[in-house]
Parts: C-alpha cells; sequence; structure tokens
C-alpha cells in the first residue's frame, strides 16, 4: 500500500492507482468529465486538475493520470486550482452553452457568461465514446479525425460506421449525452453515427433484443459457446 | 566499400582513402541541398559534369557535389580548391568560364564573387567572406568537404574514429561521463544536459533500449538539421552509435519529417552503406556491439516534435503526447526505456568524444557549452545557416556575419524558439545567446530558428500568425490547447481587424496563464509565449490596433490605406495593370490614383512600383 | 488502385502496422490522393480496423482524402516567408484562382496547399508549383506565374 495525503489528510492508495481514483474513493469530489473507471486514463478535459508536491516541488497536474506515490502531499482546491479550473470550464461553455454538465459546472464554480464567441457544440472532445468502442467493446468503429480546432469524433467517412454493433456503449458512457439510440421493433439506430442495424427477435419469447450484426460480432470473438446460445433473449436464458 | 570487422581494418581503409586523395588536386565542390536545389543548383552540376568530360578533364579535377554550406542567400556556391575560391549565385551558363578561368589559367572570374553590399568589397577566399569569418563552423564545416552520398569522404575526413574511440577506450559509463562532464544540453529546444538524460536511459529496467533521433524540426524558419542531415548525415549516426553503446540500445530510429524528402533518403543512403561495411549490424568492429538504425518519415505534424507524440508516430499511432509524469527514458517507444535527442545534439557527440570534454567546455558560456547553429533568416541581408560559439550576441549575429538588415528597414527584434518563443527587442540585441539568458528575457533558444525582425513587421500580426499555427498544428487533445489556442487567436484576428476592445489584453493574459499551466505537453504549455513576448516588449502596439484602430507597422490590412505619391509618381502605369480590383486609375502623364473603397491591399501595386510612389498610412 | 500494387506495398513494409503511415504515403504518391476503396482494402489485407486508417489519414497534412489538382500550388508560410509577405501571396493566389486552401479549381488543373517552412528561407516569400520553386513571389507575379502552368496544360 502507498500512503499519502490528500489536503492533509492521509490516504492509502495501491500502486497501479492514480490520484484521482483515490481521492474518489475517500470522498474528495474532484470534478472529471473523461475519466472512467473502465477505461485507461486520457487526461483531456483538464478539469481534475491539483498540485502534488513531490519531492519539495510542487506543480499543478491532472489526478486521473498521475499515479500515487509514497509521501506526496496533494491538495484539491487551492486558488491556483480554482482559477485554473474555471477558466476551463468556461472554454468548455463557450463551445458547448447548451449542455446540462457543463451549465452545472458553471454554476457550482460560479463561471459567468462566457468571454468568448459561443458555439453551440454539443461534444467536449473528451473520447469517451472512442475510448469503450477501441478498449473495451473492441469494435474500432469510430475514431476521432482531423487535429486541432478541427478535431472531432465520428465514423471514418463521417457516416454509418461498419464495425460498429451497436452495443450503445459510447451512449452510456458520454458525459454530455449527444449520442442517442433509438429504437423500433425493427431496427436500432445510435443516432450520432448514422448507423441503423436490423433487430433479432427471442426464439423464445418473440422480442426483439439485439442487433443480428451485434451477436454474429459476439459470436466471432467468444469461444465454446453454443450457437443456439444468440437465439434468446438474455431474460429467457 | 569493403567489409570493415576490426578497428584496424577500419584505418586500413581510411588511409587508403586519404592516400588515394591529393589535396593539391583541383578539386570543384557545388552546393546542392534543398536551398541550392531550389536556385537551380542540379543544373548548375549536370553543367560542371558535362563540361569537364567535353575538356576530358575528368581525371584532373575532381568534382564533389556537396550539401548546403550555409549561405543559402548566396547559393549556389561554387568553391574551388585548394585555392578556396568562393562562386556565389553560380548557374550553369558560368561552367564553362570558371573551368577555363579559375582551372585552367588561375584567373579569378570578378563577377562571381561575393561583394559586401555596403562597400562593395570583393572577397575571394570564402574564410574571408564575412558571413563565414565571424562563425565558428566545428559541426557545420564540414558539409563543405563532403559528398553525402559517399561515406568515404566521411571516411576521408576522419570520420568514425570516435566510435572507434569509444568502443576501444571507453566504458559505456565512461561515455556518459565525458558528456556530462562536457555539458552538452540538448539542441532541439529543450536544453536539457543530454549526459543525464542517457544515464536515466541507461539506468532504466526493459528489455530494450531504444535510442532516437529527433529530426522533425517543426518550427517554422528553422532547417539546421535539415541542413546537416542532407550534408552530413554519418556525423549524426556516428553520434547516435556512441550513445547507443552508452546507454545500452541496440535499435535506433532517425524519424525525419515529411516535409524532408532529401534528407531522408541521404539518412537512408549513409545507413545502406554502414549495413554494407558493417559498421551497422552485429559485433561492429569485432567489439560485440550490436546495433541498427531505421528511416521512419513523419506525416506532417509539427506536434511530432515532442517526443511522446514523435513516439507514437513511430508506433504507428497518431502523434497526440502523453503526459510525462513516467519519462520517456523510463519508458518510452513501445514502454520500453527510450533515449530521444535532437539531430544537431547528436552530432556533437563524436566532436566531444575525440576532443575530450575539457577542449569542449573551453567553448562557450559557463551554462551553456558548445556551439549553436541557428538559421538566420527574415529581414536580413545574409540568410542562412550560422554556427556560432553560445555567448555571442545576437547583434554580432545579425550585422557582422548577417550583413544588416534588408530593404532599408530597422531592426525592431529577433524572434527565436519558433512558436514556442519569444521576441527580444532591439534594446536587447546585446545579451549573450545562452540557454539561460534567452529564458530570462522571455524567449529561448528553442530549435535554432532567428527570425530577424524590422520596423514593417507588426508584433501583433506576429502573434496572430503563431496562434494560428498552433490552433492547426495542436493535437486537439486537452481543452486548454485545443480551445485556448483557437480563442487567443479569434481575439488577436479581431484586434488585427480593428475590431479590439476594452479588456482584451488582459483576456490574453488570462488565457495565456491558463494555457501554460494546465495543458498536457510542451505544444501547449508554450503555446501562449509569443503573445506574451510581443505583450512584454511591444504593448504599445496591441493598444494602438486597440485603442486608436492604427496598426503602427502597416501591415494589419484593415487598419491601412494606400496612397499615391503624386510627387513621385510618374504614372507609368504598372500598378493601374496588376491591381486585381481596378482601384487604380490616372490618365497617362498624370499621376495615378487610388480608390481606398475598392482597394483591398494586396500589396501587388506597391510591390510593381519601381519609384517608391506608394505610402502605406 | 490495383489490389496486387496494394499488396505490393504492404510487402514492403512487412505488413507492419506501425508501419502504416509510410504505407499510406507510398499509396498516395501514386495517385495523388488516397480513395476510400484502397483505404479500406488496406484495412482488411493488414487486419487493421479501418477507423485507425482514418484517424491517420485525417490527424497529419501530409494524406488527402480527396483528389488534388495536376499542378499542387503549395505556398509556404513558415515565419520568415510570413514576415516578407506571404500572407499577401497567399490572397492574391485564392483570388486568382477562386479556391481556399485545401480546395481544387473546378478543371482539376490546380490545388492549392500551404506548408510550415520548406526551409528555403533564402528565396521567401516561395511558392512550390509541383516541384518548380518560385521565390521572392509577389502578389504581382502571381499570375504570369500560374498562367504558365495553364498554358503547359
Amino acid at each position: 500500500m502507498i500512503t499519502f495525503t490528500i489536503d492533509g489528510i492521509e490516504v492509502e492508495g495501491e500502486k497501479e492507482q492514480s490520484v484521482l481514483e483515490v481521492a474518489l474513493d475517500n470522498g474528495f469530489g474532484i470534478p472529471h468529465l473523461c475519466y472512467h473507471e473502465a477505461l485507461k486514463p486520457y487526461g483531456a478535459c483538464r478539469l481534475c486538475l491539483v498540485e502534488v508536491t513531490k519531492g519539495g516541488r510542487t506543480r499543478l497536474t491532472t489526478s486521473c493520470n498521475y499515479p500515487v506515490l509514497e509521501g506526496i502531499s496533494v491538495q484539491t482546491n487551492t486558488e491556483k486550482i480554482m482559477r485554473a479550473r474555471r477558466m476551463v470550464i468556461e472554454l468548455l461553455l463557450a463551445r458547448c452553452p447548451d449542455v446540462p454538465v457543463i451549465k452545472d459546472l458553471a454554476e457550482e464554480y460560479s463561471v459567468g457568461e462566457p468571454r468568448f464567441i459561443v458555439d453551440h457544440d454539443d461534444c467536449i472532445l473528451c473520447g469517451l465514446c472512442e475510448r469503450v468502442c477501441r478498449e473495451v467493446v473492441g469494435a474500432d468503429a469510430i475514431t476521432f479525425l482531423g487535429r486541432g480546432s478541427g478535431r472531432k469524433v465520428g465514423p471514418p467517412l463521417e457516416i454509418n460506421p461498419k464495425t460498429c454493433i451497436a452495443c450503445g456503449a459510447c451512449v452510456y458512457v458520454c458525459p454530455t449525452d449527444c449520442i442517442k439510440l433509438e429504437e423500433t421493433d425493427k431496427e436500432r439506430t445510435i443516432v450520432r453515427w448514422g448507423r441503423t442495424l436490423p433487430m433479432k427477435s427471442c426464439k423464445v419469447c418473440g422480442r426483439p433484443f439485439a442487433p443480428w450484426f451485434q451477436l454474429d460480432y459476439f459470436g466471432k470473438i467468444t469461444d465454446g459457446i453454443p450457437k443456439d446460445f444468440w437465439d434468446t433473449c438474455p431474460d429467457c436464458r | 566499400m569493403r567489409r570493415i570487422t576490426t578497428p584496424q581494418e577500419l584505418e586500413e581503409v581510411r588511409k587508403e582513402i586519404q592516400e588515394g586523395r591529393d589535396p593539391s588536386k583541383p578539386c570543384v565542390a557545388i552546393t546542392s541541398g534543398t536551398s541550392a536545389r531550389a536556385y537551380g543548383s542540379e543544373k548548375v552540376v549536370d553543367a560542371f559534369r558535362e563540361e569537364l568530360k567535353r575538356r576530358r578533364l575528368g581525371k584532373k579535377v575532381d568534382l564533389r557535389v556537396t550539401g548546403g554550406q550555409g549561405f543559402d542567400e548566396r547559393e549556389p556556391l561554387v568553391i574551388i580548391y585548394p585555392k578556396d575560391i568562393m562562386y556565389q549565385r553560380v548557374g550553369p551558363n558560368d561552367a564553362g568560364e570558371i573551368i577555363t578561368e579559375t582551372l585552367m589559367n588561375d584567373r579569378i572570374v570578378d563577377r562571381l564573387l561575393y561583394a559586401n553590399p555596403q562597400t562593395g568589397e570583393k572577397t575571394v577566399r570564402k574564410d574571408e567572406v564575412p558571413f563565414y569569418k565571424g562563425q565558428m563552423p566545428i559541426i557545420f564545416g564540414n558539409n563543405a568537404y563532403i559528398d553525402p552520398t559517399k561515406i568515404e569522404d566521411y571516411l576521408a575526413i576522419g570520420g568514425y574514429s570516435a566510435l572507434v574511440k569509444a568502443l576501444t577506450e571507453f566504458s559505456p559509463e565512461e561515455v556518459i561521463d565525458t558528456i556530462k562532464r562536457a555539458g552538452l544540453r540538448g539542441r532541439g529546444g529543450g536544453g536539457f544536459p543530454a549526459g543525464v538524460k542517457w544515464e536515466s536511459c541507461r539506468n532504466a529496467t526493459g528489455d530494450k533500449h531504444y535510442v532516437i533521433c529527433n529530426a522533425d524540426e517543426g518550427d517554422p524558419g528553422a532547417y539546421m538539421d535539415r541542413g546537416l542531415l542532407e550534408g552530413n548525415p554519418h556525423s549524426v549516426l556516428e553520434g547516435m552509435m556512441i550513445g547507443a553503446y552508452a546507454i545500452g540500445s541496440d535499435e535506433g530510429y532517425v524519424y525525419v519529417r515529411y516535409e524532408y524528402p532529401l534528407a531522408s533518403e541521404n539518412v537512408r543512403i549513409a545507413i545502406e552503406q554502414l549495413r554494407e561495411c558493417g559498421l551497422l549490424g552485429s559485433n561492429i568492429l569485432g567489439t560485440g556491439f550490436v546495433f541498427d538504425i531505421t528511416v521512419s518519415r513523419g506525416g506532417g505534424a509539427f506536434v511530432c516534435g515532442e517526443s511522446t507524440a514523435l513516439m507514437a508516430s513511430i508506433e504507428g499511432e497518431a502523434g497526440e503526447p502523453r503526459a510525462k509524469h513516467i519519462h520517456t527514458v523510463e519508458s518510452g517507444l513501445w514502454d520500453q526505456p527510450t533515449n530521444l535527442n535532437n539531430v544537431e545534439t547528436w552530432a556533437n557527440v563524436p566532436l566531444i568524444i575525440n576532443k575530450g570534454a575539457d577542449w569542449y567546455r573551453g567553448i562557450g558560456t559557463e551554462g551553456s557549452k558548445g556551439t549553436k547553429i541557428f538559421s538566420l533568416v527574415g529581414k536580413v541581408n545574409n540568410t542562412g545557416l550560422v554556427e556560432v560559439p553560445m555567448g555571442m550576441t545576437i547583434r554580432e549575429i545579425v550585422y557582422d556575419i548577417g550583413g544588416g538588415i534588408s530593404d532599408g528597414g530597422r531592426l525592431k527584434g529577433v524572434q527565436t524558439g519558433g512558436p514556442s518563443g519569444g521576441c527580444i527587442p532591439e534594446s536587447l540585441i546585446d545579451i549573450p545567446i545562452d540557454f539561460d539568458k534567452l529564458d530570462e528575457v522571455g524567449s529561448m533558444m528553442g530549435s535554432g530558428g532567428m527570425i530577424v525582425m524590422d520596423n514593417k513587421t507588426c508584433m501583433v500580426d506576429i502573434a496572430k500568425y503563431f496562434m494560428n499555427f498552433l490552433k492547426d498544428e495542436s493535437c486537439g487533445k486537452c481543452t486548454t490547447c485545443r480551445e485556448g489556442t483557437r480563442r487567443m487567436y479569434e481575439i488577436l484576428d479581431a484586434i488585427t481587424l480593428g475590431e479590439g476592445k476594452e479588456g482584451d489584453i488582459e483576456l490574453l493574459e488570462e488565457l495565456s496563464w491558463v494555457v501554460s499551466e494546465a495543458s498536457l505537453c510542451a505544444l501547449g504549455q508554450t503555446a501562449p509565449n509569443p503573445v506574451m513576448s510581443t505583450l512584454r516588449y511591444f504593448r504599445d502596439e496591441y493598444e494602438a490596433h486597440i485603442n486608436e484602430k492604427r496598426c503602427p507597422a502597416g501591415v494589419c490590412k484593415a487598419l491601412i490605406t494606400y496612397r499615391i505619391v503624386k510627387e513621385k509618381c510618374t504614372a507609368c502605369g504598372k500598378c493601374k495593370k496588376v491591381c486585381p480590383s481596378e482601384a487604380i486609375s490616372g490618365e497617362k502623364k498624370v499621376p495615378h490614383t487610388i480608390d481606398p473603397k475598392k482597394c483591398i491591399r494586396c500589396g501587388a501595386c506597391i510591390s510593381e512600383c519601381n519609384f517608391d510612389a506608394i505610402e502605406v498610412v | 488502385m490495383e489490389s496486387k500494387a496494394i499488396d505490393r506495398i504492404l510487402r514492403k513494409h512487412d505488413y507492419k502496422h506501425s508501419s502504416i503511415i509510410g504505407i499510406l504515403q507510398d499509396v498516395q504518391e501514386e495517385q495523388n490522393y488516397l480513395p476510400e476503396k484502397d483505404l479500406e482494402d488496406i484495412s482488411e489485407k493488414l487486419s487493421l480496423p479501418l477507423a485507425r486508417i482514418y484517424r491517420i489519414a485525417t490527424f497529419y497534412n501530409a494524406f488527402s482524402l480527396t483528389p488534388r489538382g495536376k499542378h499542387i500550388i503549395n505556398v509556404c508560410l513558415g515565419t520568415a516567408c510570413h514576415v516578407r509577405g506571404a500572407a499577401k501571396v497567399l490572397d492574391r493566389i485564392k483570388m486568382y484562382l477562386g479556391v481556399d486552401v485545401g480546395e481544387m479549381t473546378k478543371n482539376r488543373l490546380f490545388s492549392l496547399e500551404t506548408v510550415n517552412c520548406l526551409g528555403a528561407c533564402a528565396m521567401g516569400p516561395i511558392v512550390v508549383v509541383g516541384s518548380d520553386y518560385h521565390g521572392q513571389m509577389t502578389p504581382a507575379k502571381v499570375a504570369s506565374t500560374i498562367k504558365k502552368y495553364k498554358k503547359k496544360s
């Protein structure tokens, strides 16, 4: 176990953990938008800033990707952190003024009207959708396109990613709720990517429960599962 | 080139080469790096080759095609040895005359000599030309003696003797110690002590250790590394080999930016030749040392000059930097200990090993040892690559070597460090060039770009220029850099359009603070520097743009008007002909006028007018 | 591009995923841009997800996903060229050809691109057309320079 302090309070963490993980486990409220416990830390949103003092030197750093180290002391709400965080929120607010989670952050940190030209984007480029698709699902359907101020997330040709299995993981992890899933009896659509897949119905109860394409994909990547496993919905199994 | 399997064999081969060369034999050396080729040097080379053949002088006169030799403004250069006679701006049609006059009849072709623009004085020998006289080209000077596609040339001047010395007389730790004592600091911009880096890498645990040469050189206006790689690739490779031995690496990469095809090609050729003769591969020189190098090409991204982004690129990923809480010397390329250094840093290594740390310490300042190659460009007369000892002042470089400001302008400042650096105003040009001194005044050494700016350069426009560059080159991953550079650009753009408002400067300062404090990598962390440094020294220009809607330097289109000076106008009509918006009118023999409503301030008329009759107000 | 030609390039790079940048450069070298079909072909043959290939193809400046003109006009926007007036040259070219950066003229003759320093600062402002370097460019010389290529075609 690695011992260190957060805001003067002694805490313990394990070798591969990040400062953010331990902080959250111990009830310290550090805001974050691009962190997810199931995914490798990314360090994109810049909200989880802390000040870490190590070996006599103090620096401002993101906590999601800072490894826990013996004897460091972490501060979570110094003036410097607040000043930086408020500007990060202002920049995000100017980009996505209509997104609820950003508006909430702005209110919590008393960030007023942004002093920049306001866009009306709905994506903060946290990458959670892309990362979950690549690291967890393994479908690699969407990616970051372009670079710099023109960067965005989407399918290779900006529409209908051919390897997307419409599992909805991206919908689930998105912090701004800008990826919508729509479903009818016959098909499921991940709206933002323009991906529509026909649904398969359960052999037993007749309810449509998953896209054919998705079930084929799971069949391919799993071993030793009888084929008819994929014919019944999870409730009937 | 035969296989070389022991140090003795290397010396035998070297002796053979040297003995086969007569220093008194006439030699025509022609510069043909990328800069010279832009001026048509390849045709000059062909012309000489043909003429020499036609006159059956092929065996009596050596022809050597070299890389750049620094004085790009005057290339193609033709240097005649053994007398070191330098001809400049040589064209293919001059080949015949040079051969007849100088080679066959020992006479000088006067019109091709360098002439001092102020005094008209002509110089015959290359080492007397003012541009070269003030330099200390211990690294770059060898370009003159080498055809980069011939390993024999490099061997002839002592190449790979440092490698032999390191492998046979030093332990890896002793090599590291020498580099540490010499005080070699990284030449790519960071200025980190190379020896310390090598030591950390050597001590890091991993199955494999990698060495990388960072030839991504992305700072606009800086092309020193290109000059070295094109003209003397072996000096860099030898440095890498010595470093690999010291660090315990058996695999190296040279990452060359996409925009440098000739450099890429010449490095590749050099590596092939090394493999052929056994100087790369296994059991090098019979010492058991194993090492090989691969050339990796960039895809066109400034951010790939950042070490973690560069490594991601070699791995076949997008060049997105990662946080450096764990340094690349411990976990870099494919998560293995990796030592990355800049081209020029590697090129310094063989020299230090051969001549010793004490000799090296004798050059430069207390904190910055050795020399630095700069690309002296912009509003300066003698544009090119210059190598000077650390500690020389900017004034000496700009005036003594650079020949002063071009086009009759007045020096306003010098920009160093590229998009991560800052402007040093005219009032500070007597500071000695040194890593720490440049940091103190709000700039940085950077990779060596030195852009000279005059009174017709608008500093707000320069800040905008850099911000425009950075917002497109940002990888876009972190909020502060991606959004921050874009917003800073928007504010600067508005200011140059006459739409600046009260509070803009303060907002720029606040954005600068958060972008530098909270961004993920060095690109973001240094992105605000051009803005901060121009605000520090040229705040009055910002205020004029914002409060008076005036551009003192006469650059920002929205804030200037073009006006024809009646007294100077000869009604030649050239400006009228070239104006794309038909804004100029005037009858024959009557001074013309510009309609400000139609004028788009494109500058075409000014560039055509031979009478200086159009002024910017 | 023919499937065999793609195989040849993949073989040259040992089918390594890490060589994707080099592979795409070789494919683009032969036909001026990266057609969708070829990228799908590469994805299949390399077993590399198409999304990753598009990430690379859109991140790096070297690549174009749309066909480019017969003559590629490259304006250097390096700092030294900027200080010598490159912005005005670029504006003039945009006006003259009626295209923006990254676009191709309707007659498919010219594509306009920019580059951040060619390292030929001594002859700045510099415009490269294909592999021809045109130094000391001014807004006034733009028309005559480009006209030469119209005639050639």
